[in-house]
């Protein structure tokens, strides 16, 4: 944000050459250079508070961290690094651990948002109708993100649980036999998937919610007149009328669920959520990465998994735009 | 407008850059105490981060002390998992700020604290009064030069806590002599009673035991080298005792004798409480947490019986920090707690075993019975126990994290993985965990 002020600002003050000090021309000299930098400077003075906090807790962590992934290190003795260059990288590549957790978080990641999505969808179109107490409705379905992340999980944990929870104990009335939720693979993915719906579907019905609400009414009276059905209005006029807000939740559902840590973490219950159960069964990319700093102590690895998991972020939206830019060009 | 407007544009960049400038480096800048622990006005202020049941804090000794010495202020942070606690530690002592003047430390780290962080940590070599200990205990929180990192609290000897009504419904003796006799000297007598109560048990769906992995521990903890050679070499994967003591766990797992729980873990309790095993085996430390989670219900229900064979699950140290500002202040504390009389008082208030030889044989703790379970001697039992322990216990810097990933595994089994399939993930997971 240093502006230069040693040079003269061209075409305002001829150079006078050594003037006494204090006289008329350096005052003037001085306002203007003063302006200069009031018009030059101080939006670079007003940003500049944000990106010196995000260097030193963003950037810099950032950088830090490729360069200890480069490096075998324990947390122990920090100071101790030794150079490995791309071993952990390749050593990742190789490892089963790795791949199971990047399925897991991508299917739980598919079981969560596509559902979540689509039911915020409904339940935005359900409270965009006129009907009583709808600001009731309306802050309800806010109230489970305003829910810490730790206090749902805890709940759904219970629930979950295999001898005296609660869905069990009604599967039990039902003469269904009792679910082993959290040892069993699909059902243990599912409860943290119920915990991931619960969380975020009102927080993205509102925003839905919000952008069918910018939708000018003419457009719905205009279908109505042609004929359309409540369904058809609903999918020509209103879907496509918040398209970019749909793809907006897209976006940060899709980041959410790549580092989805806490319900997982929680829903196993001390070590045995760092692993992911006994079977790593719902370890996901989030989880592996504090395994290995956490548990295992070996910072190098752990800080491999970090980059791993930006790059697939970076790697997920250039697919995204190729795709986005292939089907342009060919519609 | 001119240069007023200039000049307070600038007063407002300045402040901006100066208030972050504070932000960044108000995070990385400490006070003038590392450990929160000071002298002010004659008045000393000591800090200290335990966790678990440690029952230092819990028995009152903290204000004992305060009461005895009026000058010093004991502010005392309890974690309730150890692992959490001592992952919390390690990032504390590795930025070498925000610890407190006094940290407990668990057997399992010990080796680990005294190979990495000797120079971190106060000696305390030679100090007066504290020869009192267990022939073992003092030297595994000691480094091969000669310093005492710290001064040992309880240990964990082992017995089997079973219930008694369950027993009767089996078919089984209830008298806790009768019952150490039923598998006095062998492990596999354990599970063989195991495997009667399972055909015998009239009465509903109990398991014998709570869980593999508790079964795995007491027969590892039992003998002098566990999962480390006295080399400092893994033997884990080799180690006839860890092969044996995996054997037989997972056979009892296979058979279903065990309720497929995890020790400490949040399903454990509600099966306490509502019974779905007969029995457990427990160490010293772990008969305050059944007593608590079972609760007032099964009072008299449970008992505590001797264990096949002699082991050490679990202990701890307290350590003081070498840049704590209170130092000796902090040193004098410790002694005074781990003093034989203080641990009796632990021993009594909640049932932490002393690793004071003195302790141990003063009549307070040999005559001490538990009312809870049954009036069971406990004293007598967990004393007699403490005596069976090896007097050498070879431990290594990951034996946690061993332990840990061996209770895993065989939770695998208790799910239905085959077993050796479970043995390779589990070696497979403590390469990767031993770096």
């Amino acid at each position: 944000m240093a502006t230069s002020t040693t040079k003269a600002p061209a075409g305002e003050e001829p150079p006078a050459g050594p003037s006494p000090a204090g006289g008329p021309g350096t005052a003037r000299r001085r306002s203007a250079l003063l302006h200069r930098l009031d018009v030059k400077g101080a939006p670079f003075a007003f940003v500049a508070p944000f990106f010196i906090v995000f260097a030193a807790f963003s950037f810099y962590p950032l950088v830090y961290t490729s360069w200890i992934s480069l490096h075998d290190v324990e947390l122990a003795t920090l100071d101790v690094m030794e150079w490995v260059a791309f071993d952990n990288y390749v050593e990742l590549w190789g490892d089963s651990r790795f791949w199971n957790a990047l399925v897991n978080t991508i299917t739980i990641g598919v079981i969560s948002t596509v559902p979540q999505l689509l039911m915020a969808l409904g339940l935005a179109h359900l409270l965009n109708y006129r009907m009583r107490a709808s600001l009731f409705f309306r802050v309800a379905s806010l109230v489970p993100y305003a829910t810490s992340v730790a206090a749902a999980a805890l709940v759904f944990t219970m629930i979950f649980e295999r001898d005296f929870g609660m869905i069990n104990w009604a599967l039990g009335g039902l003469g269904i036999d009792p679910v082993n939720w959290e040892a069993d693979k699909w059902p243990a993915q599912l409860a943290i998937s119920t915990i991931v719906i619960w969380r975020w579907t009102g927080y993205n019905a509102l925003l839905y919610l919000a952008a069918m609400q910018a939708i000018p009414a003419d457009r719905y009276e205009a279908a109505s007149l042609d004929g359309a059905s409540r369904w058809k209005q609903f999918t020509h006029v209103t879907v496509p009328g918040i398209r970019s807000t749909i793809v907006f939740t897209i976006v940060l559902s899709t980041i959410g669920a790549t580092q989805l840590f806490g319900e997982p973490l929680i829903f196993g219950q001390g070590p045995n959520g760092i692993t992911g159960g006994a079977d790593n069964q719902y370890q996901t990319l989030g989880l592996l990465l504090y395994e290995e700093g956490w548990k295992n102590y070996q910072m190098g690895r752990s800080a491999t998994v970090a980059w791993a998991m930006f790059m697939l972020l970076v790697l997920a939206f250039v697919a995204q735009r190729l795709i986005k830019r292939l089907r342009s060009r060919t519609s | 407008m001119g240069t007023l407007g200039s000049l307070r544009t600038k007063a407002v960049a300045a402040v901006a850059a100066a208030g972050a400038l504070a932000l960044v480096v108000g995070c990385s800048g400490g006070g003038d105490s590392v450990t929160g622990g000071g002298k002010k006005d004659g008045k000393v202020t000591i800090t200290m981060g335990l966790f678990g049941v440690m029952g230092i804090k819990e028995t009152g000794l903290l204000e004992k002390y305060e009461k005895e010495n009026p000058d010093v202020d004991i502010k005392a942070e309890i974690a309730g998992d150890e692992q959490t606690y001592y992952t919390a530690l390690q990032t504390r002592l590795a930025a070498g700020n925000g610890l407190k003047d006094i940290q407990g430390i668990e057997i399992g780290r010990a080796k680990e604290i005294t190979e990495t962080q000797s120079d971190k940590f106060a000696d305390f070599a030679g100090t007066a009064g504290t020869d009192h200990f267990l022939p073992w205990k003092q030297s595994q929180i000691s480094t091969a030069d000669g310093k005492v990192l710290g001064l040992g609290t309880d240990i964990g000897p082992m017995a089997v806590c079973y219930r008694k009504d369950y027993f009767e419904k089996a078919g089984l003796p209830t008298d806790r002599e009768e019952v150490g006799k039923l598998w006095a000297g062998d492990w596999n007598k354990y599970v063989e009673v195991g495997r009667t109560f399972k055909k015998d048990f009239k009465g509903g769906d109990v398991a014998f035991m709570d869980s593999a992995s508790g079964l795995f521990n007491a027969m590892v903890y039992g003998h002098s080298e566990q999962y480390y050679n006295e080399k400092g070499d893994l033997i884990h994967d080799s180690n006839p005792v860890v092969k044996d003591a995996w054997a037989l766990s997972a056979d009892a797992g296979e058979e279903g004798l065990t309720a497929k729980l995890r020790q400490f873990q949040p399903g454990w309790d509600p099966g306490l409480a509502n019974g779905t095993f007969a029995t457990a085996v427990c160490p010293a430390w772990m008969l305050s947490h059944i007593s608590e989670k079972a609760g007032a219900a099964n009072k008299g229900k449970w008992d505590v019986a001797r264990a096949p064979k002699g082991a050490n699950w679990g202990g701890a140290f307290l350590s003081v920090v070498e840049k704590s500002p209170v130092k000796e202040e902090a040193q004098k504390l410790v002694a005074w707690l781990t003093a034989p009389e203080q641990q009796a008082h632990i021993f009594t208030e909640i049932g932490n075993i002393p690793s004071s030889q003195k302790a141990l044989e003063s009549d307070g703790v040999k005559n001490a019975k538990s009312e809870y379970f049954s009036d069971a001697p406990i004293g007598q039992i967990f004393g007699a126990a403490a005596q069976e322990i090896p007097d050498k216990q070879v431990l290594g810097r990951k034996d946690g994290t061993i332990k840990d990933t061996f209770s895993q595994g065989l939770a695998l089994v208790e799910q239905g993985t085959a077993r050796d399939k479970a043995w390779d993930t589990t070696m497979e997971r403590i390469k990767k965990a031993v770096g």
